[in-house]
């Protein structure tokens, strides 16, 4: 099986519920448990949800999340109804060239809890959902690994990465010889550059939920621009 | 765990009608709005559709267009759509097109209602400016002379009369009465620079509070002034100032700038300007010197039309309006004619028959006219004088949009031009020697107003028509029998009318079906007690005030009478904004549930009159 990056997937179905079986947290387990839509499964019957997160640096190894904004949505709403935000405490410490970015400061996040106590709230929200990332490497990696370093257990899901998808119609965009001769680039894969190719308007960036819903928004675009509401996931989840 | 949407809410805070709305009454809405997407022309909503929310541009371009397919509305960052759709019967009532890629904000229609429940200026803002746009789209080259396009501050004339809440009662009045003002503010004692206010004082609270409870004129007026004070803004409309009066039953509103206040105005200048507006039309009508201009000049007569019935003016008013408006134009057309032809050989009166001199004239309406001669009146010396000023009157009118009467009743038609003789003996033959079926085409001629020349004629007429009918047992049966040939239909479901006898009908006429039976029926009764009247409402003043209908019938004749008349002007302008010929059917399917049930409410009363006219006037006779 070949997504449009050519890159082989899992079944991610069978791969969730193998992991339901074998892992040992408790949340993790029911999370996985739920399961996600076959692999056939038309783009306009399901239900995603975009997820950003704000941390203290960019290495995940090294650094931690410290706040999570998702907000359910499908093709055709973006349902800020159900939007959620936490602050989270930083494994690490929170270090000042970060605040310039994200604007988190220390008393935003006095009281707040650490990752451990909205795990189970933050499974609930997306489980069964489709997981709407731009720039996969964060968001995967960072749940992924800072959940190892906490309870020496990882998660893993099929996500869909906006960033990806605008890189690869980039990169045909700019195939072929008259495009070489021209020398003609890829644009702007960034998250605001990107959605302005589709006319979506600039927000104020760095704030988890603010980039869940430019997320959201820039999904709806894609897939009327690119792609088609029958469309079925797996050519787009990775 | 409270989520803090700050884009968005930073977004709607920016634009009327949310710019207004306290931040907890923002945050509840943003928390409820749904994001949408659009790719460049796609449409979004097509008319009629179901619609359950509003919606609001963050970016992007939106075109809403009419029935016809003809743009109404060009939408960008910020604009609102579908509040008509929410505020009148959840239909789409413009559809709407994306014409760029457009990110839609979708509040829900429920945190609408409520919004419109808990914030006036939320529900001014909803309702008028679109009528204000909508003005504008019929208009077109609207002079900005009318309620929803003017400012209040067109209303001002003068500085407003402040006075200190330590100034006796007695000097208050005093200096009103100097000044010529009916009410005036009172500022606090120690804001005197700043031209604050605290309170309000009219004639009528010297009157109510004063006056009529005894209290000392040496007091203080803060003692009587009113304290609850409502106030506009000098950048609103007329029409939002008259809304708000109307709602909280205030005769005055102080209009301020930057919270100072810049002037008062009372309702009666409300009324003054709209008087203003139609008195324009109609001295233009005689500004104009042939009968093309004239025709030229009827093209804004649905303007007109339109303005009054979104300003909701009853029916009375707008017939009142449009039969003035039409009679003008017959005015106008004798002068002309008149300079045509020269000066009359002999004296006449040009007669204006049925709706227009009853005053209930709508905008779809043909001429029924005639001519009252002097005795004098030789055939062979002024025969072709009054054919020639006939038919260049009926031609003038209709040009300006009153079609040729189908019936031939028309001062063209030589049977109706008769001497003062003639008519008499002609009304007299009607009235003594009655037969249905030669009666049954002439219900108009007993709804009859001079319009020009010897108007005194037709008052003569009027009177003797009375002398004759007033107990006329045999005549008014009748006509009793001939009002009731019409009868109203059963009730009104989703898209089919219902008859008595048990048939589906797709459309119902208003007027033939509705008003004009009640017409007939309310003119049986005023023939019968003699009535000067030709209005149907004031007819049924004088009725009930003769006492012959049962207990509270006559109050529930004129509420029937007005709602059926309103339905129909109502669907009536919706016509023409629309851009279709309007007329009196109307379709089930595209009355709100309220107008269905009030409609059918309303024949109800019909129906239950015609019995009662049946068992007064026709029973024993036949």
């Amino acid at each position: 099986m070949h997504n449009f990056i050519n890159k082989e997937i899992l079944n991610w179905n069978a791969y969730l519920q193998l992991q339901a079986r074998h892992c040992k947290d408790k949340r993790l387990a029911e999370f996985y448990q739920v399961g996600t839509y076959n692999d056939d499964t038309p783009l306009k019957d399901i239900e995603f949800v975009a997820l950003d997160f704000e941390t203290t640096g960019l290495d995940p190894k090294q650094n931690s999340i410290i706040s999570i904004g998702l907000v359910p949505f499908n093709l055709n709403r973006v349902l800020c109804s159900k939007a959620k935000k936490w602050y989270i405490t930083p494994q690490d410490k929170l270090e000042e060239e970060s605040i310039i970015i994200h604007g988190i400061t220390h008393s935003d996040l006095k009281g707040a809890p650490d990752l451990l106590r909205v795990l189970g709230p933050f499974l609930e929200q997306i489980a069964g959902k489709v997981v709407v990332v731009h720039y996969r490497n964060i968001e995967r990696a960072f749940l992924d690994l800072n959940l190892r370093a906490l309870i020496d257990e990882g998660v893993i899901f099929p996500v869909i990465d906006t960033m990806q998808i605008e890189a690869a119609i980039q990169s045909k965009q700019c195939e072929g010889f008259l495009n070489w001769l021209k020398r003609k680039k890829p644009g702007s894969i960034r998250l605001g550059n990107s959605r302005l190719r589709y006319n979506l308007p600039s927000y104020q960036p760095h704030d988890a939920l603010t980039d869940a819903i430019a997320t959201a928004e820039l999904l709806q675009a894609q897939v009327l621009y690119h792609y088609d509401p029958e469309t079925p996931i797996k050519d787009l989840w990775l | 765990m409270e989520v803090e949407l700050l884009e968005i809410q930073d977004f709607i805070s920016q634009y009327p009608p949310f710019d207004e709305l306290p931040e907890d009454a923002l945050i509840e809405v943003v928390k409820s709005i749904e994001i949408s997407y659009q790719r460049a022309n796609t449409n979004i909503v097509e008319f009629k559709d179901e619609i359950n929310e509003l919606y609001m541009l963050r970016s992007g371009v939106v075109e809403l267009y009419r029935r016809n397919g003809n743009l109404y509305n060009r939408l960008d960052q910020g604009g609102l759509f579908g509040q008509m759709g929410l505020l009148t019967n959840n239909k789409v009532r413009f559809p709407a097109k994306a014409t760029k890629d457009t990110l839609l904000y979708c509040i829900p229609g429920h945190i609408f209602y409520d919004l419109c429940e808990r914030f006036e200026y939320f529900a001014d803002y909803v309702e008028s400016e679109d009528s204000a746009r909508l003005k504008q789209a019929v208009t077109n080259k609207s002079e900005g002379s009318d309620l929803t396009t003017s400012k209040v501050t067109t209303l001002l004339t003068r500085e407003p009369l402040i006075l200190a809440s330590d100034t006796s009662i007695q000097r208050v009045a005093q200096i009103m009465a100097e000044e010529g003002q009916s009410a005036a503010l009172i500022n606090d004692l120690k804001n005197e620079q700043e031209k604050h206010f605290v309170g309000l004082i009219t004639e009528h609270d010297l009157c109510a509070k004063v006056v009529a409870s005894g209290l000392s004129v040496d007091n203080p007026v803060s003692d009587v002034m009113s304290t609850d004070l409502i106030s506009l803004d000098h950048n609103a409309y007329i029409s939002e100032a008259m809304l708000l009066m109307l709602r909280n039953n205030v005769h005055h509103l102080p209009i301020l700038k930057k919270e100072r206040p810049i002037g008062l105005i009372e309702v009666s200048d409300i009324v003054r300007y709209e008087s203003q507006n139609s008195l324009l039309f109609v001295s233009s009508i005689f500004q104009q010197q042939s009968p093309e201009d004239l025709a030229q000049l009827s093209n804004q007569l649905k303007d007109c039309f339109i303005r009054m019935v979104n300003e909701d003016a009853n029916s009375h008013m707008v017939g009142r309006a449009m039969s003035e408006i039409g009679r003008s134009f017959k005015q106008r057309l004798l002068e002309l004619a008149e300079e045509k032809f020269g000066p009359p050989p002999i004296p006449y009166c040009f007669l204006a028959l049925g709706s227009m001199a009853r005053d209930e004239q709508l905008l779809v309406t043909d001429q029924d006219n005639g001519l009252i001669l002097d005795n004098n009146y030789d055939p062979e010396i002024h025969g072709k004088y009054f054919e020639e000023l006939s038919h260049f009157v009926c031609d003038g009118l209709d040009a300006c949009g009153y079609t040729y009467c189908t019936g031939d009743i028309m001062a063209t038609n030589p049977e109706y031009r008769k001497t003062q003789m003639q008519w008499e003996a002609c009304f007299g033959e009607w009235i003594d020697d009655p037969n249905p079926k030669a009666l049954l085409n002439c219900n108009i001629f007993f709804d009859l107003n001079g319009v020009y020349g010897r108007t005194k004629w037709a008052e003569q007429l009027n009177r003797f028509i009375l002398s004759r009918t007033k107990n006329n047992k045999r005549f008014l049966a009748c006509l009793a029998r001939n009002a009731l040939n019409r009868k109203p239909p059963l009730g009104f479901f989703k898209d089919f009318v219902m008859e008595n006898d048990g048939r589906h009908n797709n459309s119902i006429n208003l007027k033939r079906r509705g008003t004009a039976p009640l017409a007939d029926l309310i003119r049986v009764h005023a023939l019968a007690i003699g009535s000067q009247s030709q209005n149907s409402f004031q007819r049924l003043d004088d009725i009930i005030e003769a006492g012959i209908l049962p207990k509270s019938k006559g109050a529930d004749l004129h509420h029937a009478m007005e709602l059926i008349s309103i339905v129909r002007l109502r669907h009536q302008a919706l016509d023409v904004e629309s851009d279709i010929e309007p007329d009196n059917n109307i379709e089930p399917e595209n009355m709100s549930d309220l107008e269905r049930r009030y409609l059918k409410d309303a024949f109800l009363v019909l129906s239950n009159a015609q019995n009662f006219l049946k068992f007064r006037y026709t029973a024993n006779t036949f």
